[in-house]
C-alpha cells in the first residue's frame, strides 16, 4: 500500500509559551480531502506551515508521501503547493506574470510555464483578466490567482490554509468549485478551516483539532453520528414562546434544550427519531403556541463540536496562532 | 478494451499540467524574483516619483539652506554637497527596501516562496540585486538633479564613473542591511521605524560638512564610520584629489578603505538575512 500523503506523530511545536503543536497524530490517504477543523488558535495554520516545511517542529515525526519533512525539506517541497491565508500574489503583476513567475520557478522551461500558466488561469475561470495588473483584482479573483500559483507546478499535495476566510458567499462558492474541480482531477487536498459547512461540504476525512492535538476524525457523517443525537430544531413565531417552548420539549430530549433568542429557536437533542417529532408536536399543540417551524434533523458539525470540547465553536480564542504574547495570556486565562 | 497506461495516474490538475523534472536552478530563481522587483518598481509610479522629489528637496534644502554656512574650503560647496549627498541617499533608498521586505513577509509572499523546491539563498539574492538596481536609477536621478543645481566634477570623466560604481557596490552591501532589517522587523512601520535608527550615522559623518568642524570627542566616530569612508572615497574621485575635499591620504587610500567597509556589511548581514529567511 502506498505511504500515506501526510503521516503526522506526536507532532510538538511551541512559540514562547503557547504550546502550538500538543502531540498531534493524523495520517490522510492519498485520494481524500482532508478538511482540519478547529477554532482560532487551535494550532491548524502551525501544522499546515509545518507540512509546508516553513515551521520546523520541535518534536514527533512528520512524513509527506514517505519523505520525512526534517531530513528531506526540499524534496517534500517538491510535490507541495501552498496557498495561504492571504493571497500571496504580486499586486503590480498581471495574472499571468504571477503564474508564470511560479512556474518558472518551480522548474518549468519558458514554453512549459506559459502552457501550465495557460491551463491554470483556464481551469480557475481567469483567462479574461489573465494580463490585467491584480491590483485591479477583486478578492475572490486574488484568492483564485493565489490558488493558482500553488497549482501551476502540478502539486501532488495542496495545503490549504484557511482558504475562504473573508469571501463573500458567491466567492466563497466559486472557490468551492474550483477545489472540486481539483480534486476530481486527483489532486490530493488537506485544507484547514474554521466554516464547519466548508469542511463538510468538501471534505471526506474530517479532523477536529484544539489546543494543538486532534480531538476527533472521521467522515462528517462519522463525526455526526459520534455525537450520538438527532436533534429537534422548533423556529417559534414569537420570541416571547421560546421559554415556553423549551420547558414543552424538555421531557423529550436527552439533554436541556438551548434557546436561541436571535433566530427563535428552540434546539433539543432526541434520540428516537420520528416517535419524538410526534411527541414535540403533540407538546406544542397543548401549549398552543405558534411555531413556523418544526424540523428533525442530523446535528450540525457546530453542536458536533460543542459535544467534543463542551464549548461551541465561537467561544474559542479570537487569536490566530502565530506566536503572540497576548495569544498565550488568553490562553493560560481560558486555562 | 486494453489499458495503454502503465505510469501511476497523474496527479495533475489536468492532462495538460506535469510536474516539472527538477526545480529551477539558483540564477533562474534570483532572476525571476528580480524581474518581480523591477516590474514593481517600474509600475508604482508614485514610489519613483516620491523618492524623486524627496531626493531633490532635500537636496536643494542642503545646497541652498544650510549651504550659505557651510565652508568645506578649496571648492564651493556644491561640489563638496553633492558626492555625500549620493552616498547617503543610498540608506534613503534603503528605507524603502526595508518596508518592501516587511511587506513581503507580512503578507505571506515569502511563505510562497519558502514553500517552493528553490535555493532560498538565491531568493534573497535575487531581492538584494533588483534592489541595487533600483537603487542604481535611483542614484542616477539624483546625481542628474546635483548637476542640474550647479555640481561639476573636477577630475577626470573616468574618475566620476568610477565614483558612481562604487556607490552602486556599496548600495549592494548596505541593502543587505536594509533586507535584514525588513526580515527582522516583520511589518513595514516596524521596518521604517528601525531603518531610521541609521539615520543619525549620515549626519555624523564627512556627507555634509567637514569632520573637523565638529566637536572633537564627535570627530573619531565620524572620522571612523563607513558613510565617512564611502564619502571621502567618492568626493576624492568627482573632485579628482582628496586634498580639495579636505582630506589626507590618497585616493587609493580611501577607494580601498570604502570596499573593505562594504565587503564587511555584506560579510555580517548578508549571512544574518539569509539565515534569518532560512529559519523554521
Amino acid at each position: 500500500m502506498a505511504a500515506p500523503i501526510v503521516e503526522a506523530h506526536g507532532l510538538t511545536k511551541r512559540f514562547g509559551k503557547v504550546e502550538a503543536l500538543a502531540g498531534l497524530d493524523l495520517v490522510a490517504h492519498s485520494g481524500q480531502v482532508v478538511a482540519v477543523l478547529g477554532p482560532n488558535g487551535a494550532g491548524k495554520t502551525t501544522f499546515v506551515r509545518t507540512i509546508a516545511t516553513l515551521v520546523r517542529p520541535d518534536g514527533g515525526s512528520l512524513r509527506v508521501d514517505g519523505i520525512d519533512v526534517a531530513r528531506h525539506p526540499e524534496r517534500v517541497r517538491r510535490i507541495i503547493g501552498l496557498a495561504g491565508q492571504y493571497a500571496a500574489v504580486e499586486e503590480a503583476m498581471s495574472g499571468r506574470e504571477n503564474l508564470g513567475m511560479v512556474a518558472r520557478l518551480f522548474g518549468h522551461d519558458r514554453r512549459a510555464s506559459r502552457a501550465n500558466t495557460d491551463a491554470v488561469l483556464e481551469q480557475l475561470g481567469l483567462t479574461d483578466a489573465a494580463d490585467r495588473l491584480v491590483r485591479t483584482y477583486s478578492g475572490g479573483m486574488r484568492r483564485r490567482l493565489d490558488l493558482g500559483a500553488s497549482l501551476v507546478g502540478a502539486p501532488r499535495l495542496l495545503l490549504l490554509d484557511e482558504p475562504t476566510t473573508g469571501l463573500d458567499p458567491r466567492s466563497r462558492m466559486d472557490l468551492w468549485d474550483a477545489i472540486r474541480r481539483l480534486v476530481a482531477h486527483g489532486t490530493d487536498v488537506l485544507l484547514t478551516t474554521q466554516y464547519l459547512d466548508e469542511a463538510d461540504q468538501l471534505a471526506s476525512q474530517v479532523v477536529i483539532i484544539d489546543h494543538g492535538r486532534v480531538i476527533a476524525e472521521g467522515t462528517p457523517g462519522e463525526l455526526k453520528s459520534r455525537a450520538g443525537r438527532d436533534v429537534i430544531d422548533v423556529h417559534a413565531h414569537r420570541a416571547d414562546d421560546l421559554g415556553a417552548v423549551g420547558d414543552a420539549l424538555a421531557p423529550i430530549g436527552t439533554a436541556p434544550p438551548r434557546l436561541d433568542p436571535a433566530t427563535r429557536r428552540v434546539t433539543v437533542p432526541v434520540v428516537g427519531g420520528r416517535r419524538t417529532i410526534n411527541d414535540a408536536v403533540r407538546a406544542l399543540d397543548l401549549l398552543g403556541v405558534e411555531v413556523d417551524d418544526i424540523a428533525l434533523r442530523r446535528p450540525t458539525l457546530d453542536e458536533v463540536f460543542l459535544v467534543l470540547t463542551g464549548a461551541p465553536i465561537e467561544a474559542a480564542s479570537d487569536d490566530s496562532d502565530v506566536p503572540d504574547p497576548h495569544a498565550a495570556a488568553v490562553a493560560a486565562g481560558a486555562a | 478494451m486494453t489499458v495503454t497506461t502503465l505510469d501511476p495516474p497523474a496527479t495533475a490538475l489536468s492532462p495538460a499540467i506535469a510536474p516539472a523534472p527538477t526545480p529551477a536552478g539558483p540564477l533562474t530563481t534570483a532572476w525571476s524574483v528580480a524581474l518581480r522587483t523591477v516590474r514593481k518598481f517600474r509600475r508604482t509610479p508614485q514610489l519613483v516619483l516620491i523618492g524623486t522629489i524627496q531626493g531633490a528637496m532635500f537636496l536643494l534644502i542642503f545646497r541652498y539652506v544650510f549651504g550659505g554656512a557651510i565652508n568645506p574650503g578649496p571648492v564651493p560647496y556644491v561640489d563638496f554637497l553633492v558626492p555625500g549627498f549620493v552616498v547617503t541617499s543610498v540608506l534613503f533608498a534603503g528605507t524603502g527596501t526595508a518596508a518592501g521586505v516587511a511587506e513581503d513577509v507580512e503578507h505571506g509572499f515569502f511563505d510562497r516562496l519558502r514553500s517552493l523546491p528553490v535555493s532560498r539563498g538565491a531568493l534573497l539574492a535575487g531581492r538584494t540585486l533588483a534592489d541595487t538596481g533600483v537603487l542604481a536609477w535611483g542614484l542616477a536621478i539624483t546625481t542628474a538633479i546635483g548637476f542640474a543645481i550647479g555640481f561639476s566634477i573636477h577630475g577626470s570623466v573616468a574618475m566620476a564613473l568610477a565614483a558612481f560604481g562604487l556607490c552602486v557596490v556599496y548600495g549592494f552591501a548596505v541593502t543587505w542591511l536594509f533586507v535584514w532589517i525588513g526580515l527582522v522587523a516583520g511589518n513595514a512601520q516596524a521596518a521604517q521605524g528601525m531603518s531610521l535608527l541609521v539615520f543619525p550615522l549620515t549626519f555624523v559623518s564627512s556627507a555634509y560638512v567637514p569632520v573637523d568642524s565638529m566637536p572633537g570627542w564627535m570627530q573619531p566616530i565620524a572620522e571612523n564610520q563607513p558613510i565617512t569612508a564611502m564619502t571621502n572615497a567618492v568626493r576624492s574621485l568627482a573632485l579628482g584629489d582628496p586634498s580639495l575635499a579636505g582630506l589626507s591620504g590618497t585616493t587609493a587610500h580611501w577607494v580601498v578603505l570604502s570596499l573593505l567597509w562594504s565587503a564587511g556589511l555584506v560579510l555580517v548581514f548578508a549571512p544574518l538575512a539569509v539565515a534569518r529567511y532560512r529559519r523554521s
